[in-house]
């Protein structure tokens, strides 16, 4: 599948741009950011890492597995304010998105792939101007995997092993350099406005960086399925006895779809302060994993068990957005493999689908 | 980056907002339905097509997407038929003459009334569907020479459950249109059919070539309902279903309403059978 960015603020391919950052630079860089910036970046809680604000630059982790919960949050929050109302009238005011520049620091590519996901179904109209509001004013720079996470992350199947796009900046370990590819007008302004910080590159460190590419694609798969046959394999696969396993397993819990990069689905909730003058209406993150998520009055619900709401969350992943946005909406990250409570496994449930 | 036009608009529109609209009339029609006459601020029009939707909200208490069931022929106000159903159905039976709802909307793909102009229609309504096809028979009916014959077959639980009494008994005396209705349980004083709906169909003369198919019901009468125009071989593109899901936000964005590859909210509420079949879970 051929990973592309709608948008025209990505400097196209034949222009590409790089530099070089020594790593003993990166912290000055993270400091003179946050003068200007809010920075988030991938730290270290209690063994994982999670997304979170910047406090010190020594806090960034750049070698990380991915965070517990993707980008999305920064784009989508888990709960976002729409309306604001006095209660019982009928005129709400719309809530605004609080202007904030906000620079990602060290991002993996499947994680990128995310926010690209998220920009072409935020892009449909009528647009979600919220999303819109906030991803014009980040910035991406992103770090480059030189090693799969784990067995559960399949970015190697899903493409997004290496930077396609969707980010400002992209640094690859060079040995005592970051190679920093530049990939939008944003991003070469910020290497000119910390130029003091940057070395120009050189014909070796660029020549390597291919070669390495190239290498990535030997990584080892553990989503054994083609990449052209997975949509195949999920469309033709719904009545293979593995969904019976699948069923047997699942308890609902929502965990794949909170923790996914590409899930968007909300539900909205209206709430009133005690003295029940001032209310909000908001937008809260929603899984079609639970069981009330399609049911309507009268008790009908067009996705009843388990097995009907898994094999939706794979069609919306690998079916039906390639119909819709002519992309999957898996970026491979692994994340909803690592967050099952029941060890249900993306790759191993793609994997026996295709075993008779 | 976006343009500036683009962004110019974003500023500007929430797609969350409602607007004013007043019930300037309220009718209790059955023991759990009520019928609501509603006009937006300043007497704006809806500007609907039949078998769209709005959602009707309630702030602090939230919104639930109901058909309009007036024809858009009839200007400065619409019409709404709410079952009590839950929370927001019942606050919204609470209310009387004078109170103000918040509206979003119109919402979804209604009937292609163009496609339809010189066929013939065959109205088949469940229960409640009758709400979203209103909207369309009287369209056709106000608009008459522009169709060819219509039959509208109807059906409900009980006599007692039958909506919009006093017009169904003026469509049914009307000489340019074929009306038959039926209950699944009689009453005493019930003088009409009593059977399921699909046991009218059978019985209505059909051009295959002219005739489109209008249904809307509860969920379990589509798969009845299909069996028997298939008998009468009218085409899976001339089969028109409005269809009921899970809905919040009206616009394509929440992903409730999603039937395989389509979001019932903005691709429907209204499918040709030809793009339903053969999804999973659609019908
Ligand atoms: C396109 C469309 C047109 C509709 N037209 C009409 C109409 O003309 N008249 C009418 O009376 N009803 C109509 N409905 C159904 C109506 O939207 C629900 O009955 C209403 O949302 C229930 O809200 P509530 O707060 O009263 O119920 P709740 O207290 O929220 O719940 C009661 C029951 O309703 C279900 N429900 C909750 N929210 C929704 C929702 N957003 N969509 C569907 N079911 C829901 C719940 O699963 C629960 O079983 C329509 C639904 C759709 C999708
Ligand atoms: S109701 Fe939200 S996507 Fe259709």
């Amino acid at each position: 599948m051929n990973i592309k960015s709608r948008d025209s603020k990505y400097l196209k391919g034949a222009c590409m741009k790089y530099n070089l950052l020594e790593k003993t630079k990166v912290s000055e860089l993270v400091n003179a950011l946050k003068k200007k910036y809010r920075v988030v970046g991938p730290k270290e809680k209690e063994n994982l890492f999670v997304y979170g604000d910047i406090e010190d630059a020594g806090e960034i982790r750049l070698e990380h597995k991915p965070p517990i919960l993707s980008l999305k949050k920064y784009y989508l929050p888990q709960e976002e304010q729409l309306l604001a109302f006095k209660f019982k009238e009928v005129k709400a005011v719309p809530v605004e998105v609080k202007k904030e520049n906000l620079v990602i620091f060290g991002a993996h590519t499947c994680d990128i792939t995310g926010i690209i996901c998220l920009d072409h179904a935020s892009s449909i109209e009528p647009r979600d101007s919220n999303f819109h509001k906030r991803k014009k004013n980040v910035l991406i720079i992103g770090i480059e995997c030189l090693r799969p996470c784990d067995e559960h992350a399949t970015c190697v199947t899903m493409d997004t092993h290496n930077p396609k796009g969707g980010f400002d900046l992209m640094l690859t370990d060079a040995g005592n350099n970051y190679i920093v590819q530049v990939n939008s007008t944003e991003g070469e302004n910020l290497i000119n406005e910390y130029k003091f910080l940057f070395k120009e590159s050189d014909a070796k460190s660029e020549d390597g960086l291919i070669k390495m590419r190239q290498e990535k694609e030997k990584w080892p798969r553990s989503l054994k399925v083609k990449t052209d046959d997975l949509k195949k394999t999920v469309d033709s696969g719904l009545k293979h006895k593995e969904w019976e396993s699948v069923k047997a397993r699942c308890v609902s819990c929502g965990n794949c779809t909170n923790v996914c990069p590409t899930c968007y689905c909300f539900d909205i909730k209206d709430d009133v302060d005690l003295n029940l003058n001032n209310g909000t209406r908001s937008r809260v993150w929603d899984s079609c994993q639970l069981k009330e998520f399609a049911e309507v009055a009268g008790g009908e619900n067009f996705r009843k068990d388990r097995k009907s709401r898994q094999q939706h969350r794979l069609l919306r992943k690998f079916s039906f957005s390639v119909e819709k946005y002519n992309r999957f909406f898996c970026t491979g990250c692994g994340r909803c493999t690592r967050a099952c409570m029941a060890k249900i496994s993306l790759y191993e449930t793609m994997n026996n689908l295709v075993k008779e | 980056m976006a343009n500036d036009t683009v962004m110019e608009k974003e500023k500007k529109a929430s797609l969350y907002e409602p607007v004013a609209g007043k019930i300037v009339s309220v009718r209790q029609m059955t023991e759990t339905e009520k019928w609501f006459k509603i006009e937006l601020e300043g007497k704006k029009e809806l500007h609907h097509c039949p078998g769209q939707f709005v959602e009707v909200s309630l702030l602090g208490i939230g919104e639930a997407p109901i058909s309009i069931s007036s024809s858009p022929t009839q200007r400065g106000y619409f019409e709404l038929c709410v079952r009590k159903a839950g929370k927001i159905t019942t606050v919204l039976h609470g209310m009387n003459e004078g109170a103000e709802i918040g509206i979003r909307g119109p919402f979804g793909h209604g009937f292609p009334v163009d496609e339809l102009k010189g066929k013939d229609l065959l109205f088949i309504a469940g229960g409640l569907g009758i709400a979203p096809l209103r909207s369309l028979i009287n369209f056709v009916i106000d608009k008459r020479k522009d169709f060819g014959k219509v039959t509208i077959l109807l059906g409900c639980k009980e006599p007692s459950q039958l909506l919009y009494k006093d017009e169904i008994e003026k469509w049914s005396k009307l000489t340019d249109v074929a009306f038959r209705c039926t209950v699944d349980r009689g009453a005493p004083d019930w003088k009409g059919n009593v059977g399921l709906i699909t046991e009218l169909i059978p019985g209505v003369d059909i051009d295959v070539k002219q005739t489109y198919s209008i249904v809307c019901g509860p969920p379990i009468m589509y798969k009845f309902v299909l069996v028997k125009l298939m008998e009468k071989n009218i085409p899976e593109n001339q089969i028109l279903l409005s269809l009921e899901r899970r809905m919040k936000c009206g616009v394509g964005k929440c992903g409730h309403c999603q039937i395989n590859k389509h979001y019932c909210c903005q691709d429907g509420p209204v499918f040709s059978y030809d793009k339903l079949k053969g999804l999973e879970g659609a019908l």
